[in-house]
């Protein structure tokens, strides 16, 4: 068994080029429930926590850079976030519960690649670009073309998120954020719902809507976004936003929930966020 | 220590943490729960397992002093740091978790007592960081403790003894 603890990026990118068949952990919330059998069979892990370079957040310009290894609990107190993207700290107050928050990383929660990921519809209604590190170095990645499928992202063997960052919002932006689950905290999302957008003169000039447990992958939801554009955000653009939402997206019935419900929880959702919109 | 190697066959090796104050090196596979190690290995069974997977707060632990669930944590991210249960949390003889504890019987704070010692250390947690939290605090604090007895309103009156059930700020 190997269980390393780089102390650098540096480090963290020579391990890897070594073997990149190192499994990244942070916070393990989403790896720790496999159970201990599974557990013992894991070989060789590498721990982002002890990584700076992965932790916290800082102005870049144009936007907020948040390290992937910081944890929700983090996010929730972090007063550039908080002012930023209240969105984004909506949502880590919901990934779980306190202790879940404490440990669970914005980074975890991206390359766990789960459809139901809290905070994952907020990045992509953000725009937000992921950074990532391997042998070749840096690169970026839109995080729109992240997800390729199922749980399946576009990481190459060896590389790790390092970080993200989240474009700055021209003024007037509206963030909201709604996840419906079992229980108000500590259960997975049955839907998961965010947008950002912006009135201008009486009318949608901005829209971008997003989903998570709604189909394989979290999805904008492009067709409604385009169908009421340029509409005053009043109850026919909400309800033309709403009832398209519900038909673009490909949810299953799962233990959780049923495609049903989740169509209809969707089209409500968000019809009242686009209301929302008039602040 | 930077890095921890062992040999592949026997998947063990030592950590050392902080165990409620005391020094302590624990044997095991890396990835072992802490959760296993704490009660199993140190014979602390005031934490308890609930779920064993996250959902219900029950194996709730201090990891420098951050309220997080044991069964998530494995042993290997122990190393260097402090581990307090709630044996050591719920023995200290005063301060504001003590006072809530000595009404916790009389309020209905426990019924079956399975969620009791996770509650407990969220609780430190809390009372730690704000002596006089309001219900919406409390509430948010223990949103990750599950309990399907009481209700949650003997708990809280525990802690808000000068609250009646409808009130909402300390």
């Amino acid at each position: 068994m190997i269980a390393l603890r780089p102390r650098s990026l540096d480090e963290m990118v020579r391990h890897l080029e070594g073997d990149p068949g190192l499994i990244p952990v942070a916070g393990c919330t989403d790896l720790m429930v496999r159970g201990p059998e599974a557990l013992h069979r894991i070989d060789k892990v590498i721990d982002l926590l002890g990584i700076p370079e992965l932790r916290g957040s800082r102005a870049v310009d144009g936007g907020l850079e948040i390290g992937a290894a910081t944890t929700f609990t983090e996010i929730r107190s972090s007063a550039a976030v908080r002012a930023a993207f209240p969105a984004l700290v909506e949502a880590a107050g919901q990934v779980g519960g306190w202790q879940i928050q404490n440990r669970a990383t914005l980074g975890g929660n991206i390359a766990n690649a789960s459809p139901a990921g809290d905070s994952l519809p907020v990045l992509l209604a953000l725009d937000a670009v992921v950074v990532v590190a391997g042998r070749k170095g840096q690169r970026e990645i839109p995080y729109a073309e992240f997800h390729t499928g199922y749980r399946k992202t576009a990481l190459e063997p060896g590389e790790i998120i390092v970080r993200v960052r989240l474009p700055h919002l021209p003024a007037g932006s509206i963030q909201s954020f709604r996840k419906v689950g079992t229980r108000e905290a500590q259960a997975i999302s049955k839907v998961v719902v965010a947008l950002v957008g912006r009135v201008d003169s009486g009318r949608i000039a901005e829209l971008r809507l997003a989903a998570g447990s709604v189909a394989p992958v979290p999805v904008r939801l492009r067709a409604a976004e385009e169908a009421v554009r340029g509409l005053p955000p009043e109850a026919e653009a909400a309800n033309r936003a709403g009832s398209i939402a519900a038909q673009e997206v490909q949810p299953i019935d799962d233990v959780r929930s049923t495609a049903e419900y989740r169509r209809y929880v969707l089209e409500r959702v968000v019809r009242r966020m686009v209301l929302g919109l008039v602040g | 220590m930077a890095e921890v190697e062992s040999d592949r066959g026997g998947c063990r090796m030592t950590t050392s943490f902080l165990l409620n104050g005391q020094s302590i090196e624990a044997e095991g596979h890396p990835m072992e729960r802490l959760l296993d190690v704490v009660r199993e290995q140190l014979g602390l069974t005031g934490t308890k397992e609930g779920c064993g997977e996250g959902e219900c707060g029950a194996c709730t632990v201090l990891l420098d002093g951050e309220p997080v669930l044991s069964c998530l944590v494995p042993l290997f991210q122990c190393e260097g740091r402090r581990v307090e249960t709630v044996e050591a949390l719920a023995g200290r003889p005063d301060g504001p978790l003590r006072e809530t504890l000595e009404r916790f019987v009389a309020t209905g704070g426990v019924q079956c007592g399975a969620c009791t010692p996770g509650i407990v250390v969220t609780l430190a947690a809390l009372l730690e960081r704000n002596a006089t939290p309001s219900r919406e605090e409390a509430r948010e604090a223990l949103a990750g403790n599950l309990c399907r007895c009481t209700g949650y309103e003997g708990i809280l009156r525990a802690l808000l003894p000068a609250l009646g059930p409808e009130d909402s700020k300390a």
